[in-house]
């Protein structure tokens, strides 16, 4: 009986789910195959593996830029070839990995682009994108009326997050979002995205190498070697794996760099 | 005089031809805009139309302009009962100057839009934009400057092609150009060639900055849909505005008169105008200046009601028959032929011949005794010989002449019919063909030899006239058949040479005329 009910109460929790997904290209080429996990309401999972195993790949399949090849995504209970590609985009935060802000609008518009999508009211869309602006730490007085090349790398990957959450979606990924940052920015940074992470409570699905990145931030971490999925569980479990590759990853935590975060 | 001193005296003529060069260049800039970016946008979707879409503009820009007029004035295309295609005048022109302005600005579009930063792009498409958000909220704002630089090169390319535009009587600076030409005369070539320049310089600057403006990114118009779509039909509007503004509904029918691209034609066709003016009193529109054999297919085409053509020219450009001598016959030939093949009927002969006139130097030609081309065939082996395009491919023209009189020239030049005078002066050449009638034969002491065995047929020149117009206007015929035998060659030549000459303004000097000739009363 218990079990019954914690199964039930899981389902109702789950806000992704991969049910035996391949991915091929055109070419035949397989990028992805019998991919299947389970992603939690506001849990964070990150995707850990080589660069080529098939992280991004993963992820586009949940917001719709791609569709898979067979088997199904299914995104708060619905498949997403059954979803509008664009109403599922818009309840789904991305940051990717070249942040991608558009060179041609403001600060202050890069962050608004899906409440002004949404049609919001133009005062509830500035307040919303200068209450952003303050959560990922850049002051709206400063910087909202600047354009993206007068930015740092930095500052531009907080405009990055901050785009993706504006619309309030239950769901973000970000690819690799800040891969391209030098070490004391992105340590600084990855701190402050915890302390949000623990604050906004969204489900998050983030695809990184970084080993001690993902160990900072995962709940769960699914490790992918060959667009085939290894191990998912707990970061711990992954300390006990015996799998070779899990291994090689958990040694890098003892890496002689300076120790950080969680364990 | 100089340059300046004929813009001050003509600043009223030199200004509604910029505006015509302007509005031309407008024009057709702005519809190769409206129909250029979206087929640059249409070939990012499909880009396997890029390379036939790409490949027939590229051709397009490669079709010599007059070979183009030639193609599109016979066209009869219309779109809810306006002609959109087809005729002479500037809507043909403009048609012209589109297919050439197509190239740049499809080419831009296509790499501008492909040019956008794929990550740009991918973030737009995870972020939610619709293909059309995309395309007008991120992909054309950022392609804005490159798709501007198509524009400039294009209009840039447009200033200097409508000058060609003058050879359909569409206007423009072109007409300086032409008819400086003509005249043999720098200070009017230069007078729509400066103009052109300038014209051409302004846009290149002023997109300039446009492009500079938009290469940094303004984006802020673009993200209000409502504002893009407005500025989109208000150039729509626009352009349909000044379109439908050119090209007035023909509600009254009135009586066109054509003509070719030189002096005398103009001055018959003035001629032909004001008889036809003051004997039926209709208005008479005329459309004067057409290339090469635009004046015929024009006639064909209904596109004019008439204009004086030469019987020798009718018989052998046109009819494709070989040339006879019979001034008789070849009259009554081609007023058969034409009558059966255009219903186009040939009335009076105005009197004189404009036949070909070998020229030379008149100080070589007295020098060496020369009278005949006969007397001239020893000393071609060592002369240039210049000839116009027109002289060069007609077959009552240079092959048969050469055979004729068996000559051999060291050098033959083929150029435009009004720059064989200036070489033949400027002793770039020593020999040409011109014709027996033109003014600048006294005007630069040139010595016409005579034709001793009777190689060119004669050209009679005749009003001719379609036989819709007289049915309709049969008053027509009455007004021209007052001009048969009027003109001899002597006072042919004359008003070729006050026109050429003493640059008389050929409105006057043909009201003059026909005063003189009784013809038309003092005004």
């Amino acid at each position: 009986m218990i079990l019954n009910w914690l199964c039930m109460s899981r389902d109702s929790r789950r806000a992704i789910e991969f049910r035996n997904v391949s991915f091929r290209l055109v070419n035949e080429k397989t990028l992805l195959s019998g991919l299947n996990i389970e992603i939690f309401q506001g849990e964070t999972l990150i995707l850990l593996g080589r660069s080529g195993c098939g992280k991004t790949t993963t992820l586009k399949l949940i917001n719709r830029l791609l569709d898979p090849t067979d088997g199904e995504v299914v995104v708060e209970g619905t498949a997403t070839t059954q979803w509008d590609p664009i109403r599922l985009r818009r309840r789904i935060g991305y940051v990717i990995q070249e942040i991608g802000l558009f060179p041609h609008w403001t600060v202050e518009e890069n962050v608004a682009v899906v409440p002004r999508l949404e049609g919001w009211g133009a005062e509830k869309t500035k307040a919303r994108a200068r209450e952003l602006l303050e959560m990922v730490g850049l002051e709206p007085a400063r910087f909202a009326s600047r354009y993206p090349r007068e930015l740092s790398g930095g500052q531009r990957q907080r405009v990055g997050v901050a785009r993706a959450l504006a619309a309030d979606p239950p769901i973000i990924l970000l690819d690799e979002p800040f891969g391209a940052l030098d070490p004391i920015t992105r340590r600084e940074i990855q701190q402050e995205f915890r302390s949000l992470q623990e604050r906004l409570g969204k489900t998050m699905v983030f695809v990184t190498h970084d080993v001690r990145e993902a160990f900072l931030l995962a709940s769960r971490i699914a490790l992918l070697k060959d667009g085939k999925m290894i191990l998912a569980g707990q970061p711990a479990e992954l300390l006990k794996s015996a799998d070779p590759d899990a291994k090689a990853f958990a040694d890098c935590l003892h890496d002689p760099e300076p120790a950080e975060g969680r364990s | 005089m100089s340059l300046w001193d004929f813009f001050l005296n003509s600043r009223a003529e030199v200004l509604g031809l910029t505006v015509e060069h302007l509005i031309l260049v407008g024009l057709s800039t702005g519809i190769a805009v409206l129909i250029g970016v979206p087929l640059g946008i249409m070939l990012t979707r499909w880009p396997a139309l890029s390379k036939p879409v790409l490949g027939f503009a590229n051709i397009m820009q490669t079709v010599p302009s007059l070979a183009l007029f030639g193609f599109l004035i016979p066209l009869n295309i219309y779109l809810f009962h306006v002609r959109i295609l087809g005729g002479i005048g500037a809507r043909t022109a403009v048609v012209a100057l589109v297919l050439y302005a197509l190239l740049p600005i499809i080419r831009n579009t296509f790499t501008g839009i492909n040019g956008v930063d794929p990550a740009i792009r991918e973030a737009g498409r995870g972020m939610g934009m619709t293909n059309r958000q995309l395309l007008f909220q991120v992909e054309i704002p950022l392609s804005l400057g490159v798709i501007i630089a198509g524009v400039r090169v294009a209009t840039v390319i447009s200033v200097g092609t409508a000058t060609i535009a003058a050879a359909i009587d569409a206007g423009g600076l072109g007409r300086y150009i032409f008819r400086g030409l003509r005249m043999n005369d720098n200070t009017l070539i230069l007078a729509g060639a400066v103009p052109a320049a300038l014209m051409a310089l302004a846009a290149d600057l002023g997109l300039g900055w446009v492009e500079k403006i938009f290469k940094t990114g303004v984006g802020g118009w673009f993200k209000n849909p409502k504002a893009a779509w407005a500025s989109l039909l208000a150039a729509l509007g626009l352009i349909v505005w000044v379109s439908v503004a050119l090209y007035p509904a023909k509600m009254d029918r009135r009586i066109a008169v054509g003509s070719k691209d030189f002096t005398e034609q103009i001055i018959l066709g003035e001629i032909v105008a004001q008889v036809i003016e003051s004997k039926t009193g209709a208005r008479v529109d005329r459309r004067f200046d057409l290339g090469g054999n635009l004046a015929h297919e024009a006639l064909v085409a209904g596109e004019i009601d008439a204009y004086v053509e030469y019987t020798g020219t009718a018989l052998t450009a046109i009819l494709k028959r070989p040339p006879v001598s019979d001034p008789g016959e070849v009259y009554r030939r081609v007023k058969e032929e034409y009558g059966s093949k255009f219903a186009i009927e040939w009335t009076e002969p105005l009197g004189f011949n404009n036949t070909f006139a070998i020229l030379v130097r008149g100080e070589d030609a007295r020098r060496l005794k020369l009278k005949t081309i006969s007397d001239a065939a020893s000393y071609a082996a060592n002369w240039r010989a210049g000839f116009g395009q027109d002289f060069m491919s007609r077959p009552d023209g240079y092959a048969g002449f050469v055979r004729a009189y068996g000559l051999k020239f060291t050098e033959l030049r083929e150029m435009d019919l009004s720059l064989t005078y200036r070489a033949l002066v400027e002793r770039q050449v020593d020999l040409i063909a011109g014709n027996s009638t033109d003014g600048l034969i006294a005007r630069h002491d040139l010595v016409q030899l005579a034709d001793d065995r009777h190689y060119f047929p004669p050209y009679d020149a005749v009003p001719i006239v379609r036989r819709a117009t007289l049915t309709r206007s049969p008053e027509i015929r009455i007004a021209l058949k007052s001009l048969g035998g009027l003109i001899s060659v002597a006072e042919m030549r004359q008003l070729n040479y006050q026109v050429d000459g003493e640059h008389r303004v050929v409105k006057d000097l043909a009201r003059e005329f026909l005063r003189k000739k009784g013809l038309k009363n003092g005004e």
